[in-house]
């Protein structure tokens, strides 16, 4: 018998935990010719503004060891431009449509929280407050536990749709800011967003990005993504999706043991745009293998007697 | 997909040409597209890197067509690549890319193809094409061809142009072969002599030029072009990510935003570029 792999994430319901990461899937149409997204669990879309925003100057993506760094700095048409010729693409998507919203200001992301929440193709929002390529007052709002808790809170205010929040890796204590968005009405947890780092050309004696620093990704940061999934499960009741590195399907149950309900494939999609239904794929057949009867029974199994 | 690999040797000192195994569909390739190729069972260097499609020809497998990439080592990945053997794989997706515009042969008054060192490799390609498209003008379909190297031991594909039926001129930086200097020294040379004819033409009917090179010289090549009246289409280099205009990680300024060199490129109008850093 084929296990169950359905999940439940703060109230949206997944056929299965398999999801692909904002800004690594662009509007799901790029893609097209490699995945039938309908199979997954859930699409996050690249995340959006409420007003156009042109992006960092480039060279804005590198190659690092085992990973890449990137400083896209959140390119996108802005909200309007959303709601008008890109959601309508997702009317039959067949996997659920998380849509990553980022803004400057507490009113920018409840704006757009409550103009998104009015559209049915729209199952859940993710709250992208970690993107280390735009700054928020000169800081990252996951770098602060009383902003994060006050924008949770002001987006909780106007939506009821479940509420994901991403959180940065570029903090000293995850498990406080996830705490504060758990406290200001976060239904569900996702993390990690990119690494800051950078890369310098020696030969000109100047940095390779355009916008000097960028976020590192990729399998080099997994081992830190997967420590703060486990710290953050432990700490939080909400669950977690997690993120960073997974490159195929051990990659992937690594995070569910950690315990993670659903996980996210990112910069994999880059290097084989096929890779989230290979994972898909692998996870059923461990759970097979291994005599599991339904995912859940996997999440959060970690043995650390 | 797979592609099988069917040969891959050095042909002038760091430059390869690979030939891979190609489903019949890639007939429909157009030159300035491009491939995307991954090194397998490496996580360093993880990401896939784009070559411009050299040649599409004929091959002796059924409902198979052989596609050449001419490459250059440089770095860790066209390092792996140049070790990859006959009868191995390799993960390629493609074509991918908007490639040159060829509509507009048939009406424009000359066509030149400016090569700046490997720079050749899309071009020989476009070439090709205009040679057997029979819509094209018997002059349009052997046009000027001009390559700028370093050396004379840079300058790629003299022969084969030749074999094409194109007039073919050579510029290098050290003066050991042909012209003294850089590639559009050539062209402001040649248009010098010509300039007459496209006087009082509205721009780009005074003629085409198809160039492929480096960023500077691209940006010299749309001055020229914006001088005499002429039309210029552009393939621009970049690292990529996706490849596939997802990730808007390799843009280009434009007078209409950052545009993806991957996905709306790598062949670009060169008036819609903005050119100064």
């Amino acid at each position: 018998m084929k296990p169950k792999l359905e999940v439940d994430i703060g109230g949206l319901k997944l056929k299965n935990p398999v999801m692909v990461a904002s800004g690594t899937f662009g509007y799901g149409g790029e893609f097209r010719d490699y995945v039938d997204p309908s199979k997954l669990g859930a699409i996050v879309t690249k995340t959006i503004t409420r007003h156009r925003r042109d992006g960092n100057r480039p060279p804005r993506v590198t190659e690092t060891a085992a990973g890449m760094l990137n400083s896209i700095g959140l390119q996108n048409n802005g909200l309007d431009d959303f709601i008008e010729n890109k959601l309508k693409n997702y009317k039959n998507l067949g996997a659920k449509l998380i849509v990553s919203i980022g803004g400057e200001t507490d009113d920018e992301y409840a704006e757009m929280a409550k103009a998104l929440s009015s559209f049915k193709e729209v199952a859940a929002l993710e709250l992208n407050i970690s993107c280390p390529n735009i700054e928020y007052k000169d800081k990252i709002i996951a770098q602060d536990r009383d902003l994060t808790l006050r924008l949770v809170k002001a987006v909780r205010r106007v939506t009821s749709l479940p509420l994901i929040v991403k959180l940065s890796p570029n903090v000293c204590d995850i498990t406080r800011i996830a705490k504060a968005a758990q406290d200001g009405g976060a239904d569900a947890i996702s993390l990690i967003n990119t690494l800051l780092g950078m890369a310098i050309d020696v030969d000109k004696r100047k940095p390779v990005l355009g916008n000097i620093t960028g976020g590192l990704s990729g399998p080099a940061i997994k081992p830190i993504a997967l420590r703060m999934v486990w710290q953050v499960h432990n700490m939080v009741s909400v669950p977690v999706i997690g993120m960073g590195g997974i490159m195929n399907a051990r990659d992937a149950i690594e995070f569910i043991i950690a315990g993670a309900s659903a996980v996210a494939i990112g910069t994999a999609n880059f290097v084989n745009p096929g890779v989230s239904l290979e994972v898909l794929e692998g996870i059923s057949s461990y759970l097979e293998e291994q005599n599991f009867k339904d995912v859940n029974e996997l999440i959060g199994s970690l043995n650390v007697s | 997909m797979k592609l099988d690999i069917l040969n891959n040797v050095f042909i002038k000192e760091r430059r390869l040409l690979l030939e891979l195994s190609v489903p019949a569909s890639f007939k429909s390739a157009l030159p300035g597209q491009f491939i995307h190729v991954r090194f397998e069972g490496s996580y360093d260097p993880i990401l896939r890197r784009p070559f411009s499609i050299h040649d599409v020809c004929e091959s002796r497998k059924k409902n198979k067509l052989t596609l050449r990439v001419l490459y250059e080592v440089k770095g860790k990945g066209t390092q792996l690549l140049s070790q990859k053997k006959p009868f191995s794989e390799l993960d390629c997706l493609g074509p991918l890319g908007h490639g040159f515009d060829l509509d507009g042969i048939p009406q424009a008054k000359k066509v030149y193809i400016v090569a700046g060192g490997m720079g050749v490799a899309p071009l020989y390609f476009l070439a090709k094409k205009l040679a057997d498209n029979p819509a094209c003008p018997a002059d349009r379909r052997e046009p000027v061809v001009l390559i700028g190297a370093k050396t004379k031991n840079d300058i790629l594909c003299e022969k084969e142009f030749k074999d094409l039926g194109c007039e073919v001129r050579v510029a290098t930086e050290d003066g050991s072969k042909g012209l003294k200097g850089r590639v559009t020294d050539l062209l402001v040379d040649i248009l010098r002599r010509t300039r007459d004819e496209g006087r009082g033409l509205p721009i780009g009917k005074a003629g085409t030029i198809y160039a492929c090179g480096s960023k500077p010289m691209l940006a010299a090549v749309f001055v020229i072009a914006y001088k005499y009246k002429m039309q210029a289409q552009v393939s621009l280099e970049e690292f990529m990510g996706c490849g596939l205009g997802a990730c808007l990680g390799c843009v280009i300024r434009t007078n209409s935003g950052y545009k993806r060199i991957c996905h709306d490129g790598p062949v670009f109008d060169a008036s819609d570029i903005i050119w100064k850093e």
